[in-house]
């Protein structure tokens, strides 16, 4: 084979790697440009985004979302070490308890959704207009897996008080609450259930049952529906996905009260696409964006919207076991409580 | 004849040619990129770390905050651990896997070789999820651990000696293939025992290799970041603090600290390397013959029963990702299921992680394969400007000493200043072709230089004499005579574009999110068996592509064989 | 153009004043060098006495540090390689190995905007030339070395440049083909009547194949000459050591045309040396040229000797003598007849002589 062949078949082999690459970029989304791209950040369930980004973009066609998704303090620590030169236009779903605090350092833009009267007032911001809406609720729940639980003869779960039982010694996982808002809504329910010190103390139980703290809410139900840790404290939504997946558990929801938390929308202050991120915020409160909601979570912002979910309780019935919650107290307190948190149990916590 | 004592003449400068101004031009471009891709993000890093969050210096103020901190300051201790012990076992053993291949008589010697340089094939991550599925609480064979859990120090260890096993055999594979047959032949004459050769024959030989494999694999360990992410639960090292610092808690200059403390083992073990491996070429000029083992059915026996073992956990590992990816609903259904790989059904970006990592890759392979071998070309083959060349040359075994990580981090410092001109690349599909190229450019520029200096030293001089451009002798000549390296740094940047982890794991965007990084969102999310189908998606292409390009070897060396015939 | 093959009166090659440093070593001292249009001239030298480096300074490859270079008229001492007018042959030959022998010839010649019909006659010319017209399709590694050496001359001579350097270019071949190549190479040679350099360590070589020889040592050039007056004439003693084979003997001047060495006085014809009566010197006298038949003092000194050792060569025989009074021994070269006539045997003594005007004489 003389110079010219293998100089070809080095030609062709080039082009071919380039045209594999060209039909890589024409993989992007060829009417991008008359797009308004928004950068929104988010802490939904990494399932559900691309859901949400279809249906959004069914109704308001001419912005493009760009996510950008991690857990709960992944995405809150994001937003604050971005305080001074902010890449997020609008956050669409994230803990509420974390929105308090983005209001508080006056990092939210007030924005009325369009459709706004349809929210009940204690799912958004008390202020007019509102610094955030709320979408939709969630809630600590246990998953139980049967299958363990019958080999290892561990006892029946109905309380939060019977996870600090001695069989349950590194039996049970859930998440850390610096990194994910699940972890987060557990431990400041607690608190309010029990007050302080008890909470405390029920927590220092606790802590001797734990195997693991994970990085995400989702995770302690995964582990516990593949046996790897029997108990899983995470929360109904993924509950109900992980049973549906075919997964041995029972969902327990524990007498005291569920700690719950909100997933609300936010415009953020100075973004450079205020329109299409005030869009994103419309469509966010819409009925539409609450039936999407509701597909996956039992209580939603606009009421009647709400349907009976598979392994869970009606909607109605799930509302009552909710705790009482101080989104405040919840919000103004997480540093403390966290700093507090993580002087107490931090060796055990997976990496975040 | 010099009656004339002619006064010392002004010293004579050369024109520089029309050509030769080309090549010069070129080679500076190589070299600004490679200032641009490494050592801008890098300064980037190290004053951050001198930096309060209000970008203020505040000397080390950062380093003493950070020692200070019990539970960081921990993380070096672990860290140093468990790469010293996971080193040592992997030396051992990789030196027992090479000594049966190069000294034993026994069978199946290239299955052997192939089954140990699968590892390479797979994201870091997949070892600590096959771990997760072998040891965890509902583990195959969890019994093995006597009741320790895996989640921790073992499962690390497990993971990086999996991980970084090939990697050592094959640089005490290469030492030992050294051997002069004429020393054993002595040896034996002397009638020494078995126990002597090998302490005063195979053991000295193989010297350099190990004390060079140690360092790798030290350095290897101490900067991985998958296997601990995955299995090493509540176990912290540097690389994991790294992470959390920078994403989980947003702090740049703690991050950034960690970098640094991270950069120093790595820079010194290298450095180390470096001087072995220049005492290794002393000893490799020597003209030996090559050693041919005699069968022994003891040893052979003995060498395959533990090549068997050491074969059995490679593929055991792999085979448990595997069969994990496959199973409906580990461990209570075991029907086999697609289900897994339904990655759509996972998250928002589902299968195109995967499609973005075959992007990026053939972007890296190819762009990175055209940077490395002209630069190696201009490196080697310009005429005079000596100090831009060697400035390359330096830049260039960079990469090798600067973990993952730290580099990835680095971009975030240099891209994502506004103030940077090329901020317009954050967040795109560029950045993270850059940094990968950056990140195993060491090893691609090495093996083209290797190449080049296999060439006849005068092909430029004879060309400039014709008054062929070199850029034509290049193209005619050079190029298709290093094709076959030419290939080998393609494909080594493709299965490393495939694999890697760490430099991106900072850098990526949600529609530039690679299969990799989505191994470790799952596994994250808890989603532990797509997490495992998506690694063995990357096994299965890694595997595809090495195959590939076994063929256009094979293909390309025998239609070549006329003029490669000497 | 003069009848010598200068350039109006000037040499077609001018070296003036080349000096190389690499580092702190000075590789060449102040080179002055003359070489003729059509001229063949060797650079001969042990290794690391600057030959090479004076090569590669002429084709531009490492410039001199200081000094002035002009070829056919042309002051190109700055130029790039590029813009000088040579063609170079290897030690290695530098054969592209992915290129057939035509493409290699042609590979010159395409850069220059010849058509291709051109240039395929010209490469089929120059093939033929070097006897290689057949072996146009072949790669470089199906050829043998002395081939691929010759594919190397006609690459280089395919462009006709007006200067031809050959770096070393037989040394790696095996001693019949390169005794083979020597005259193929000097014929072509004069065929074509380009100049030639050839730098070589073989002495041999460059007495058979040089029109002129430039002995370098140092750095510095100790002779030029015809191979003869190389080999009959040594500049200095390190040209006569270094050629051929000497006989040296320590010895102090007496007076013009006489040296005292040990005991005897010995009469010499090359009275050119400029040394002083008194001074120590060396007289050298090469192994053939010791007389051994029809001695008489009208040759020159004659010496009582004896015969210590006498080795068979082949086509002569090599004798250790001491003469009478002496303490060195002299290598003497007698052909076979000598020997068998004279009946020449270890042990004898016999008259020699050493003939006035092939003895040599340097300062010591």
């Amino acid at each position: 084979m003389n110079a010219k062949t293998v100089m070809w078949r080095l030609s062709g082999l080039m082009a071919g790697a380039a045209a594999l690459v060209m039909a890589g970029a024409a993989y992007a989304p060829p009417a991008a440009a008359q797009k308004t791209k928004v950068v929104v950040y988010t802490a939904i369930e990494a399932d559900d985004l691309k859901k949400y980004k279809e249906r959004f973009e069914k109704d308001v066609p001419d912005v493009d979302i760009q996510w950008v998704r991690d857990s709960t303090g992944v995405i809150e620590a994001k937003l604050l070490a971005e305080k001074n030169n902010p890449q997020a236009d609008v956050i669409w779903g994230l803990a509420a308890t974390s929105l308090l605090r983005m209001s508080g350092e006056g990092m939210l833009q007030p924005y009325a959704p369009k459709g706004i009267e349809g929210i009940s007032a204690q799912f958004r911001d008390s202020a007019n207009p509102p610094a955030w809406v709320g979408m939709d609720v969630w809630a600590a729940t246990i998953c139980y897996n049967t299958v363990e639980r019958d080999k290892k003869k561990l006892p029946a779960i109905t309380s939060w008080q019977d996870l600090t039982k001695p069989e349950f010694k590194g039996a049970i996982t859930m998440p850390h609450p610096a990194s994910s808002g699940t972890g987060y809504l557990m431990v400041s329910s607690w608190l309010q259930l029990m007050g302080e010190d008890a909470g405390w103390k029920f927590m220092d139980a606790l802590h001797n049952n734990v195997g693991v703290y994970v990085h995400s809410g989702s995770k302690p139900c995964r582990q516990a529906g593949a046996g790897e840790y029997p108990v899983g404290i995470s929360f109904e939504f993924r509950a109900s996905r992980t049973k549906r997946d075919g997964a041995p558990i029972d969902i327990v929801f524990p007498k005291e009260g569920l700690g719950w938390d909100m997933e609300a929308t936010a415009v953020m202050k100075g973004t450079k696409n205020l329109a299409a991120a005030q869009k994103v915020a419309d469509w966010a409160a819409s009925a539409n964006a609450n039936t999407m909601y509701a597909e996956g979570y039992a209580v939603t912002a606009r009421s009647g919207v709400a349907k009976q979910l598979p392994h869970l309780p009606a909607p109605a019935d799930f509302e009552k076991l909710l705790a009482k919650n101080d989104f405040l107290w919840a919000a103004n307190n997480r540093q403390r409580i966290l700093a507090e948190w993580n002087k107490r149990y931090n060796a055990k916590a997976e990496k975040s | 004849m010099t009656d004339l004592a002619l006064p010392p003449h002004h010293v004579v400068r050369q024109e520089v040619s029309r050509d030769e101004w080309i090549m010069r031009t070129a080679t500076m471009a190589v070299g600004v990129l490679l200032i641009f891709a490494l050592v801008l993000p890098l300064y980037a890093m190290l004053s951050k770390s001198v930096e309060d969050k209000a970008g203020q210096f505040i000397g080390l103020a950062n380093y003493i905050a950070y020692f200070k901190t019990p539970a960081l300051a921990q993380s070096v201790v672990n860290s140093f651990f468990v790469s010293i012990v996971s080193t040592v076992i992997t030396v051992v053993l990789a030196f027992g896997y090479a000594f049966a291949l190069t000294r034993s008589a026994m069978p199946f010697k290239e299955l052997f070789k192939v089954i140990a340089l699968f590892p390479l094939l797979a994201p870091s991550l997949l070892p600590g999820i096959s771990l997760v599925y072998l040891f965890g609480n509902q583990g195959l064979i969890k019994g093995v651990l006597m009741g320790n859990t895996i989640y921790g120090p073992i499962g690390i260890i497990i993971g990086e000696v999996f991980f970084c096993f090939p990697h050592a055999f094959l640089i005490i594979l290469t030492a030992m293939s050294l051997a002069d047959a004429r020393l054993y032949e002595a040896a034996e004459a002397l009638r020494a025992s078995r126990l002597r050769i090998f302490f005063t024959v195979t053991l000295p030989g193989a010297k350099y290799g190990l004390i060079s494999a140690f360092f790798v694999v030290f350095t290897l360990v101490i900067t991985d970041f998958g296997v601990p992410k995955v299995i090493g639960g509540q176990y912290n090292v540097l690389a994991t603090d790294i992470y959390k610092q920078v994403i989980g808690q947003q702090n740049f200059q703690m991050g950034s600290v960690v970098s640094v403390i991270l950069l120093l083992p790595a820079i010194i073990a290298f450095a180390a390397d470096r001087i072995i491996q220049r005492r290794q070429v002393a000893l490799l000029s020597a003209r030996a013959v090559p050693y041919e083992a005699k069968p022994s059915l003891g040893r052979d026996s003995a060498m395959l029963a533990f090549c068997v073992v050491v074969a059995v956990m490679i593929l055991g590992m792999l085979g448990m990702a595997a069969f994990a990816s496959y199973v409906t609903f580990w461990p209570y259904n075991l029907k086999p299921s697609w289900k897994n790989y339904d990655f759509d059904a996972k998250d928002g970006i589902g299968w195109a992680a995967y499609w973005n990592s075959l992007i990026m890759s053939a972007w890296t392979a190819v762009i990175g394969t055209i940077i490395v071998f002209v630069g190696a070309y201009l490196v080697e083959k310009t005429r005079g400007f000596r100090l831009c060349r060697t400035l390359i040359q330096m830049l260039a075994m960079l990469p090798m000493a600067v973990p993952g990580l730290v580099l990835g981090l680095s971009y975030i410092f240099f891209f994502n200043n506004p103030a940077n001109p090329f901020n317009f690349l954050y967040q795109t599909m560029a950045i993270l072709v850059i940094c990968t190229i950056a990140h195993f450019y060491t090893v691609a520029h090495l093996t083209a230089v290797t190449a080049l200096k296999q060439m006849d030293a005068e092909f430029e001089s004879v060309s400039a004499s014709l008054k062929v451009p070199p850029w034509k002798t290049f193209w005619r000549v050079t190029a298709p005579v290093c094709l076959p390296a030419i290939l080998d740094i393609s494909i080594y940047l493709f299965v490393n574009a495939m694999t890697t982890v760490s430099a991106v794991v900072f850098i990526y965007y949600v529609n530039t999110t690679l299969a990799s990084i989505q191994v470790l969102n799952m596994d994250d999310a808890g989603d532990v068996a797509p997490a495992a189908a998506m690694a063995m998606m990357i096994v299965y292409t890694s595997a595809a592509v090495r195959v590939l390009h076994w063929l256009a070897t094979r293909g390309l060396s025998r239609r070549t064989q006329a003029w490669r015939r000497r | 153009m003069t009848a010598d093959g200068s350039v109006n009166g000037r040499s077609y090659l001018r070296l003036r004043g080349i000096h190389k440093k690499f580092g702190s070593f000075t590789a060449l001292k102040g080179v002055d060098l003359d070489i003729n249009e059509r001229e063949f001239v060797c650079f001969l030298g042990p290794s690391g006495c600057g030959k090479t480096t004076l090569l590669r300074a002429i084709a531009g490859l490492d410039v001199q540090t200081s000094g002035s270079i002009e070829q056919a008229g042309r002051d190109i001492s700055t130029l790039p390689i590029s813009s000088r007018d040579f063609g170079i042959v290897f030690q290695s030959y530098a054969l592209f190995p992915n290129l057939t022998v035509s493409e290699n010839v042609a590979y010159g010649l395409t850069s220059r905007g010849m058509n291709q019909a051109d240039i395929n006659k010209r490469v089929a010319e120059l093939l033929g030339l070097v006897g290689l017209s057949d072996s146009g399709p072949k790669y470089p590694a199906q050829l043998s070395g002395g081939q691929q050496q010759r594919v190397a001359l006609a690459r280089a001579l395919a462009p006709s440049p007006g200067l031809l350097l050959l770096d070393e270019p037989l040394s790696a071949l095996d001693a019949r083909v390169r005794i083979h190549l020597r005259h193929e190479i000097k014929q072509l040679q004069s065929r074509l009547r380009v100049t030639t350099i050839m730098v070589t360590h073989d002495q041999e070589e460059a007495l058979t194949m040089g029109d002129r020889i430039v002995v370098m040592n140092h750095g510095v050039i100790e002779q030029v000459g015809t191979p003869l007056e190389i080999y009959r004439k040594p500049a200095t003693a390190f040209v006569a050591d270094f050629v051929g084979t000497m006989n040296f003997m320590k010895g102090t001047l007496v007076s013009p045309g006489r040296v005292r060495v040990g005991g005897t006085e010995i009469e010499y014809g090359d009275t050119a040396a400029t040394v002083s009566p008194g001074a120590a010197v060396t007289l050298c006298i090469r192994p053939e040229d010791i007389a051994v038949r029809n001695v008489s003092a009208s040759q020159g000194t004659v010496l009582q000797a004896r015969i210590e050792a006498l080795e068979f060569l082949g086509s002569f025989f090599r004798a250790s003598l001491t003469p009478d009074g002496q303490k060195t021994a002299l290598m003497a070269d007698f052909s076979v007849n000598a020997v068998n006539d004279l009946g020449l045997s270890r042990g004898m003594a016999l008259p020699i002589a050493l003939p006035r005007d092939r003895l040599r004489v340097f300062a010591a």
